[in-house]
């Protein structure tokens, strides 16, 4: 496969962004394969959070000075950006949090909290833990039970046995738009349209799905929709979580404290209206800034265009690697976004990956915080290699030949 | 010889390929689990302990290359030895693996543990290597659940 990258995308000036990129690892060029588990900053979010330190540093909605104004006033810029990325309605739809784990268990504590014993929240075989655990959880704490919809073989939802879980019992279906382990696309639209049609709540967990696609998520049809701007190449410590306002408007709160009240007596307390009722305490202001910086890159270089680079690499890794004997990909073949997820005979992932890791090729082994995948898989872990915008047909080629590498140093 | 090739020598590819004591021990008398949740290495040791000394001993599970030989030279090493010099056996091998060992003639007895030195150029492999044995230690405690954590 010849690949003319300029045609979709010119990696080579997005790469010269990423400061991190641009190092050899025990003696080799950095291959970063990592990216589903997180991805490089460019040097523009660095610097917008520096800058942020820099000049605009004060705490939000508490001051009348100068400094607090602006940084209120990025705060709610930062918010308009990820509504406006996510095709939400209004920003206020935006909860600002740590990160996709933190949403979910929001959710699964404050939507969880109306559950009742008999309910039943439906997720699926390709949950990552973060998606799990919160509910069993919930269910602990209010007698409802979790359904688990299926896959098939090449690892996409079985969406025949989803649908014939759910009943007037589903109360939440809580499931993931793209597999961190194996890529997998979920028809989203057609999960929420068959989860509405029972009276559920349809929450998306979009870890995955915010680096690789556009979303949309009024077209999509979710309620509720939470992402990591880490996996986007922002900040860690921050994220967000989407919610159709009136849902919002009706929930409960998650943390108490300061700033998600209207007000408070030691009688009791009226809370804020959202997003702030959600967002209890000084949130992470320069995190918001960063996001929203690294929102504006992606949307200047357009996910259409990243997902159809990280089509081409996918390919070209399925090509490359679909050689080596004894290597098995798992997963669809196509249809999927960025995850190369695989297993080579006779080598356990963890080994794969030190052994790469020694030519400067960096993946992830292990279970992807995804062990029920993994058992529905038959494998105790996988070696994952996961595609970002900057990544090169050179950086598959090397991961290529690090699994001959592989296979000489393991002698198989 | 370079790190990766000290790390994966002809010994630990050999006892991974083909462990030894591997199985079940229907009349074990002390048993044990063993996770690492890093990688998802899992692992139950089973022992046969009489008089204070280890009479037999037997794992099953899977894992990476680094956990596998490890298990495997140590069912070799420990059998027939008291408790207390398994404590010592392991004792003096994690300081072997992470590199605290460093000059000292700590194996002459042990050669062949001595295969997995090379873990200690890669302190995130440090665990597989252990792996073993704590889960050993845990079975000579009275059983359970040992964790790499
Ligand atoms: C599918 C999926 N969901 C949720 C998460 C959790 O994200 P975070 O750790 O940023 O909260 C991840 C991250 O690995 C993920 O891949």
């Amino acid at each position: 496969m010849v690949v003319d990258s300029e045609v979709v995308l010119d990696v080579e000036a997005f790469r010269a962004e990423f400061p991190a990129l641009r190092q050899q690892v025990r003696g080799f060029p950095l291959a970063y394969l990592d990216n589903a588990a997180t991805t490089q900053k460019p040097r523009r979010v660095l610097e917008a959070i520096s800058r942020f330190y820099e000049r605009d540093n004060a705490n939000v909605h508490r001051g009348v000075h100068e400094l607090s104004v602006r940084a209120t006033k990025l705060y709610h810029e930062a918010r308009a950006t990820v509504a406006s990325f996510l095709g939400a309605e209004r920003p206020e739809e935006i909860v600002f949090l740590r990160g996709c784990t933190e949403a979910i268990n929001l959710l699964a504590h404050s939507l969880g909290s109306r559950l009742r014993p008999g309910d039943e929240i439906v997720l699926s075989e390709l949950e990552h833990h973060s998606n799990i655990v919160p509910w069993q959880m919930a269910c602990e704490r209010t007698g409802a039970k979790i359904r688990v919809a299926p896959i098939h073989d090449d690892g996409t939802l079985d969406l025949e046995a989803y649908r014939g879980l759910l009943s007037e019992r589903t109360k939440i279906v809580s499931i993931l738009h793209v597999s961190n382990a194996l890529g997998t696309i979920n028809p989203i639209r057609e999960i929420a349209e068959a989860a509405h049609a029972a009276g559920a709540t349809v929450i998306v967990d979009g870890a995955q799905a915010a680096p690789h696609l556009p979303i949309g998520v009024r077209a999509l049809g979710a309620d509720f929709y939470a992402f990591s701007g880490h996996k986007v190449y922002g900040p860690t410590g921050i994220g967000a979580l989407y919610g159709r306002y009136e849902l919002l408007e009706e929930l409960p709160p998650f943390l108490g404290g300061g700033d998600m009240i209207a007000r408070v007596t030691f009688e009791g307390t009226t809370y804020a209206k959202p997003p702030a009722r959600f967002e209890a305490g000084t949130p992470n202001i320069s995190g918001a800034v960063g996001l929203a910086e690294a929102i504006r890159f992606v949307q200047e270089i357009g996910l259409e265009r990243i997902g159809r680079w990280e089509e081409t690499l996918t390919k070209l890794a399925h090509e490359a690697l679909g050689d080596i004997p004894g290597l098995t990909i798992h997963g669809p073949k196509d249809r999927k976004a960025g995850v190369v997820s695989f297993s080579l005979r006779g080598a356990h992932p963890h080994d794969i990956g030190t052994i790469l890791d020694t030519q400067g090729v960096a993946i992830r082994a292990g279970h992807h915080c995804a062990q029920p995948l993994m058992a529905r898989l038959g494998v105790p872990a996988t070696a994952r290699a996961s595609f970002g915008l900057y990544n090169t047909p050179e950086e598959v080629q090397a991961l290529a030949r690090g699994l001959e590498e592989v296979r000489r140093v393991l002698g198989l | 010889m370079s790190d990766l090739r000290e790390l994966y020598q002809e010994v630990i590819l050999d006892h991974n390929h083909r462990p030894r004591n591997q199985g079940e021990l229907p009349d074990a008398n002390a048993v044990a689990e063993g996770h690492n949740p890093l990688c998802g290495d899992q692992l139950t040791l089973y022992l046969k302990v009489e008089d204070g000394k280890i009479a037999d001993i037997r794992f099953q599970g899977c894992g990476c290359a680094i956990s596998t030989a490890s298990a495997s030279l140590m069912t070799e090493a420990v059998k027939g030895k008291s408790v207390d010099e398994v404590r010592e056996i392991f004792h003096r091998f994690h300081a072997l693996v992470t590199g605290e060992a460093e000059g000292q003639e700590f194996f002459d007895e042990f050669d062949s543990l001595m295969a997995l030195a090379g873990v200690k150029e890669f302190p995130v492999r440090v665990k597989c290597a252990t792996l073993a044995w704590h889960t050993l230690q845990q079975a000579l405690e009275g059983g359970g659940v040992a964790s790499t954590e």
